[in-house]
């Protein structure tokens, strides 16, 4: 499990990342490095929403399936990239 | 049914009456006297014992119709072979289709028997026809008239029998015979003449004769032991009916609220998810897609509009040409400004379009003792001038003295405070006059001349400054000092609280609310409620500050401590003016003073005897080579403060106590007055003392100023930028002539370029970092210089000393030589001691 602290702080330290989270399946928060009512907002709104994308993408093609999610606002970049049972959500600020 | 074998009888019988007609229709008569398929039988009464249709028994005049079976008929006929009634008709029976045959009792012997076989099928039905035909054609005789009554109903059309009555027939339960009813009523009859005669009864034997007596045995009747096996019964199909029912309580609506937390793991549960294989094996999935993303973000941002970016920097160059400062409208006033000249602008801070402007009188302190009775009749006016009108001003304030400086209440912008040269503090209130100011008065012109608004409160000659009051400000609305000079949250929002100077050394907190009478007794309260009955009001002044006219005290004074007690001659400060009351500790600012610059706390505090004092100046810079007469804040940075005065002007850091971060060299001529730029943090303007307005631009140039431009021909007085619209800033400038100009500053001036703010800031920590390597330098310096000087010192010293010491051995030789006989050997070693 150190790697895993590892390759976490090496996410952390690139330039411009805001914050780190690492949700499961079910939309709740194992790690980040927010604070906690943030966390616990970005993982149930992208949780919702990463479902949705999936299930879009699974509808218009039942074999293909969501690999990646970047959303991009005026103010950051929202990434999300999921998995059976986790999700790793990075916020990053590209203009800095 | 019985009704209706009583109309077939009366039909029979008219049939009976007319046979003619009906066996016309049935067919010809035949030879024998009657129709073909009617057969006149007799019958024995044991074949009618046999078949059941004994006279007057089974069949009777009321039912003469009885069905036989073929089958009957035939195992008859085989019984009792010739002997048998039905012979004649064997062969018709047997040609008979049906397995029924129809024997009707001929009661009136109209076919020359007492019954009658019918043998055709239709001649069955006809005998049974006609009585639904007889009903049909009564049926028809009653309906006609119905029918005109009610056209509606439909027609009655004859009933065409499908053959299922039969089943109903049979089954239904019908009487053989009419019930017997009682009373049963017997006719018998006997002759008139044999009533009342007298009867002889004798006996006779009932065995003497035969059939005297007619024996009814008894007989076990089988029909009663009969069991039933079986029975008909109808059944009929349906569709399943299902009937169900349900109560739905009903409740009054009531209101109900949710709540909710989101689901959160608890530590042991995140550190086991943390140590799973699938989550190591995820990480190293997803972190490679991340990667690439994030790279991406680093290297450029994709969504950046170059195009957009570059077109402001691109307007700078454009528009060099336009980096003038127009002039936007002049106003001078010939009643009013002759001779005068302005001491202080300011802009209405909510009605926009309207400045005001303070005329004070350009006479030396020696002039004005001389002329001090002419300047008694002119009172001193502060003047409000409209955008809309360039001629006359919409509204004059009465001063009592010459104002210096005067300012709009923040939060009230119809109070209106200023200071005088005698030292009074004086307040207005124009609160009737707003809508003049606005320009939305009636279009009448009764308000031609310009009304005159007179102070309503002056603060106590004796409480007062004891100079020129040169400045004064309001508190911010945030906060408000105590008695004891102490910062408090100010809660009713609004400021209450204004600071004067004046180079008397003082500084003073006035407060524009009523003075608290917690500490009167009964006596003095009396009094005051008896003072308070509402006085008249001359030159209708407002009341809104009565309770302190005359008698207003400053709430505080701070008379910083200083070694020698020169003018302070303050025409402004800064305040640390922040806005959480909470955060502000110490509240520094600089106190200008001639040519000298004080940095000092105002907070008072308490020394031994229990007194409050002002403490001393933390810091005293003399930089500016004349009188300082402006300190301003930077409005993008809190603790950049510019100074002017003399020849000079320089950039102050809040906490850089070495000296000025920037300090320009002197130029030509005197700067009078300095301002920064409203809306770019590089940018001030300085105002001279030909009347030139020069603007600087940290950013461009700092040796010089990036332009100049010559307003008037006489000294500039004040400078007031102003923000009317994002596409319009005013600068409003003011000569010692009198005469005020408003100025439109250019494009150039007025946009910041981009990262502006941050550039400047860097600029500033350079300057810092140059100061404070400049301050070590000099240390060093200084150090290397003591050191250079205490070995020269000691060089020097060692020169001395060694010249001493020779000088010291010649003359001990020397004594040594005239006293070597007198052997002095006392004197000798004190003189080699003393060489030492």
């Amino acid at each position: 499990q150190a790697e895993v602290e590892e390759t976490l702080k090496r996410i952390q330290t690139h330039k411009g990342v805001i914050g780190t989270i690492v949700v499961n399946a079910e939309g709740i928060p194992i790690r980040t490095t927010l604070d906690n009512s943030t966390t616990v907002q970005y993982a149930g709104l992208l949780h919702q929403l990463t479902m949705k994308a999936r299930s879009t993408v699974r509808d218009i093609d039942p074999q293909n399936d969501l690999t990646f999610l970047r959303i991009r606002s005026k103010k950051h970049e929202i990434m999300v990239a999921p998995d059976k049972e986790y999700m790793l959500i990075v916020i990053q600020n590209p203009s800095e | 049914m019985s009704t209706k074998r009583a109309k077939t009888t009366a039909s029979v019988g008219s049939k009976g009456k007319d046979p003619k007609e009906s066996e016309s229709s049935a067919g010809s008569v035949a030879v024998h006297g009657h129709p073909d398929d009617i057969c006149p039988l007799t019958l024995t009464s044991a074949t009618q014992e046999l078949f059941g249709c004994r006279y007057d028994g089974d069949v009777t005049r009321d039912n003469p119709y009885k069905i036989l079976r073929k089958e009957d008929i035939l195992q008859d006929l085989r019984n009792r072979a010739a002997v048998s009634d039905f012979s004649p008709v064997k062969q018709l029976v047997l040609a008979y289709p049906e397995d029924e045959l129809l024997l009707v009792y001929d009661r009136d012997f109209i076919y020359g028997s007492s019954f009658y076989l019918v043998l055709t099928v239709e001649g069955k039905d006809r005998h049974l026809m006609p009585i639904v035909a007889e009903v049909g054609e009564e049926a028809l005789e009653r309906e006609p008239s119905d029918v005109f009554a009610a056209q509606k109903t439909p027609e009655p059309r004859p009933w065409i029998s499908l053959g299922s009555e039969q089943e109903i027939e049979e089954e239904s339960v019908t009487d053989s015979r009419p019930r017997v009813k009682t009373p049963k009523c017997y006719e018998i009859s006997r002759v008139r003449r044999a009533f009342g005669a007298p009867v002889f009864f004798s006996d006779r034997n009932a065995a003497e004769t035969k059939d005297g007596f007619i024996e009814c045995t008894p007989y076990q009747d089988k029909i009663f032991s009969l069991k039933q096996m079986e029975r008909h019964c109808g059944v009929q199909a349906i569709p399943n009916c299902n009937s169900s029912s349900t109560q739905t309580p009903w409740t009054y609506p009531k209101n109900m609220c949710t709540q909710y937390e989101p689901r959160e793991f608890s530590k042991e549960e995140k550190e086991n998810c943390l140590q799973s294989e699938e989550l190591k094996h995820f990480i190293s999935l997803a972190v490679s897609r991340l990667e690439v993303a994030i790279q991406q973000n680093e290297i450029a941002d994709v969504f950046f509009d170059d195009w957009k970016a570059l077109s402001e920097d691109d307007g700078g160059y454009a528009g060099k040409a336009d980096s003038h400062l127009k002039e936007y409208q002049s106003f001078t006033d010939l009643h009013f400004s002759q001779e005068k000249t302005i001491s202080n602008i300011s802009w209405h801070p909510t009605i926009s379009g309207v400045i005001a402007v303070a005329m004070t009188e350009r006479l030396s302190f020696e002039d004005r003792i001389n002329a001090s009775t002419k300047l008694l009749l002119n009172p001193s006016l502060i003047l409000f001038w409209s955008f809309s009108d360039p001629i006359n001003p919409q509204l004059l304030l009465e001063c009592p003295d010459d104002v210096f400086s005067f300012e709009f209440c923040p939060s009230d912008p119809n109070i209106i405070v200023g200071s005088c040269m005698n030292g009074q503090v004086v307040l207005w209130d124009i609160s009737a006059h707003v809508e003049r100011l606005q320009g939305t008065r009636s279009s009448d012109t009764r308000d031609n001349e310009t009304s005159v608004v007179r102070y309503c409160a002056v603060s106590s000659i004796e409480h007062g400054h004891k100079a020129p009051v040169t400045d004064i400000q309001w508190l911010p609305e945030t906060f408000e000092v105590s008695r004891m000079g102490v910062p408090m949250e100010n809660k009713s929002g609004m400021c209450v609280q204004i600071v004067t100077c004046a180079p008397d050394c003082c500084l003073m907190f006035w407060d524009i609310r009523a003075p608290r009478v917690a500490f009167q007794n009964m006596a003095d309260q009396r009094k005051q409620k008896v003072e308070e009955k509402p006085l008249e009001n001359p030159d209708g002044v407002p009341n809104t500050f009565k309770h302190l006219n005359l008698t207003w005290k400053p709430l505080f004074r701070v008379c910083p401590r200083l070694v020698n007690i020169p003018a302070i001659h303050s025409p402004n400060w800064g305040l640390n003016g922040s806005q959480t009351p909470n955060l502000f500790s110490d509240n520094l600012f600089f106190l200008p003073q001639d040519g000298e610059l004080v940095y000092t706390d105002w907070k008072l505090e308490k020394d031994d005897s229990g007194r409050l004092f002002s403490v001393k100046p933390s810091h005293r810079f003399t930089i500016h080579d004349g009188l300082v007469n402006t300190v301003r804040r930077s409005p993008f940075f809190k603790d950049i403060v510019l100074t002017v005065g003399g020849w000079t002007f320089a950039i102050w850091k809040e906490g850089v106590m070495n000296g000025p971060i920037i300090h320009s060299s002197c130029s030509q001529r005197k700067c009078t007055v300095g301002y920064w730029s409203q809306s770019r943090p590089a940018v001030f303007y300085i105002g001279k003392e030909d009347g030139n307005l020069e603007v600087w631009d940290l950013l461009e140039k700092t040796h010089e100023p990036s332009q100049t431009q010559n307003i008037t021909t006489a000294p500039i007085t004040c400078i007031k930028p102003w923000i009317i619209s994002s596409k319009q800033h005013l600068l409003a400038v003011s000569d010692h002539l009198g005469t005020l100009h408003i100025l439109e500053i250019p494009w150039t001036l007025r946009s910041p370029c981009s990262n502006e703010k941050l550039s400047v800031n860097k600029y500033f920590e350079k300057e810092v970092d140059r100061l404070v390597y400049f301050d070590k330098r000099r240390e060093m310096r200084t150090k290397e210089k003591k050191n250079m000087d205490a070995e020269e010192l000691r060089k020097k010293m060692v020169r001395q000393r060694s010249q001493i010491s020779k000088w010291i051995l010649i003359i001990i030789c020397l004594v040594g030589t005239y006293s070597v006989v007198k052997y002095i050997p006392g004197k000798l070693y004190f003189f080699l001691t003393y060489l030492d």
